[in-house]
């Protein structure tokens, strides 16, 4: 039930970019449309379920004090390798999508590639750190969060989509709404914040 | 080779090694206003928004950021050439990266309270996209003395509207300015003002404002 729990409170109470304010680039960047936004929603759900545990073991096996010879500390190269994972594990899925289906990998583009550098993925892996997660858990939070950048992504996709209709001052057109749009969604979710996941046991 | 020598000394008018004249100026200036990495380029929101809640910390992390977009363009820019295409990615990655982890040894040796509240975000400026973003857009394609004044320049527009927000936010959201207070007693906190989706009201107001006083950055679409 751990699992469930984290996954849960990884989706909706901690949300990436609702709560935490991670992966905003691309999150700005790709919802002019809810196509678009549904595509890379879908690939950092697969990113982020694989970097997390990828990370995680090699967080646990080889960088953890006396992991692999006693008195060795290999932490100070966990940012180092934990972002050299993450972009051979793109790249790799980029491969790997290319050749099983070209039409998906068509559709996703540019969006692809540049999951690389959206924050919320490596924000992933250290919050997978701080937080002390088991193998199980860690898993289970890597695809939570990445249910959350989802949702949120394909939220503000539909509601931008809706705004192009709508008289706002030519200044604050565009990008100046998104940003709002964002900081009232961000006040929404809070409401969420309040709900104890273990209720749900 | 009179000529030569008088080409020589044109060519080296044309773009002196260290010089300071109207483009490099511009380089400095241009960030602050009409490109500014938050506003305009949108680049680096991720992992700044969270650390604004108090001015100190988001010193720290201007400072932290005007340190590695600098020096990540100076040495970018220096390889540049010798740096293949297909892997170009995972080098620029690996200098940021680099970078970054002397900046949290230096911050947890000399500054550890800002270590500790800024935790997961100094980490994150791998990953800040206005690094990266620069690298791809100028220090590929520039040489090493420009390109280091270009990530000075973006990393102190980065840092002024960072520290901009944190200003408003601890006066308005605890009513005090890097710990001191200076609203008088009768003042109530607004609470609002520390949640993290103020930030993003305050950005929309900035960009409001930018907007309405420099219209040639109005979206037309």
């Amino acid at each position: 039930m751990d699992a469930l729990n984290v996954f849960i409170k990884a989706a909706f109470i901690d949300n990436m970019i609702l709560a935490y304010f991670l992966g905003m680039c691309s999150y700005l960047a790709v919802s002019k449309t809810v196509k678009t936004a549904f595509g890379l929603g879908l690939a950092v759900i697969f990113v982020l379920g694989i970097t997390v545990p990828i990370n995680w073991l090699l967080n646990t096996y080889i960088l953890q004090d006396g992991a692999i010879v006693e008195g060795v500390n290999l932490v100070f190269l966990r940012l180092i390798l934990f972002i050299a994972v993450i972009a051979s594990m793109v790249q790799l899925v980029e491969m790997i999508i290319e050749k099983v289906s070209p039409s998906l990998y068509n559709s996703l583009g540019i969006f692809l590639p540049l999951i690389t550098v959206n924050c919320s993925i490596l924000g992933g892996s250290l919050f997978m750190v701080s937080r002390e997660y088991e193998f199980g858990t860690s898993v289970s939070f890597g695809l939570g969060a990445g249910l959350g950048f989802f949702l949120a992504i394909v939220a503000i996709a539909a509601i931008r989509e809706k705004l192009k209709t709508a008289a706002i001052p030519p200044a604050l057109r565009g990008l100046g709404m998104a940003f709002i749009l964002t900081g009232l969604m961000g006040l929404a979710f809070m409401s969420l914040m309040g709900i104890d996941p273990a209720a749900f046991n | 080779m009179a000529q030569d020598t008088q080409q020589l000394a044109e060519a080296e008018k044309k773009e002196p090694a260290f010089g300071f004249g109207k483009e490099e100026r511009q380089l400095l200036t241009d960030p602050l206003n009409d490109n500014n990495p938050i506003t305009v380029q949108v680049l680096g929101i991720c992992s700044a928004l969270a650390v604004t809640s108090q001015v100190y910390p988001s010193l720290i992390m201007a400072v932290a950021l005007i340190f590695v977009t600098s020096f990540s363009n100076l040495i970018i820019s220096m390889l540049r050439n010798s740096i293949p295409g297909s892997i170009r990615m995972i080098v620029q990655l690996l200098v940021i990266a680099g970078l970054v982890q002397v900046v949290e040894i230096v911050l947890g040796a000399f500054a550890y309270s800002a270590y500790e509240s800024l935790a997961v975000f100094i980490g994150l400026i791998i990953t800040n996209c206005i690094v990266m973003g620069r690298l791809e857009a100028f220090a590929m394609a520039n040489k090493p003395w420009r390109s280091f004044l270009d990530g000075l320049g973006n990393g102190i527009g980065y840092g002024v509207v960072l520290v901009a927000m944190a200003i408003v936010r601890e006066l308005f959201g605890k009513g005090s300015f890097m710990g001191w207070k200076v609203m008088p007693d009768a003042y109530i906190a607004n609470n609002l003002m520390v949640l993290p989706a103020a930030s993003l009201f305050i950005i929309g107001i900035f960009i409001w404002i930018q907007r309405s006083l420099n219209p040639k950055l109005v979206d037309v679409s």
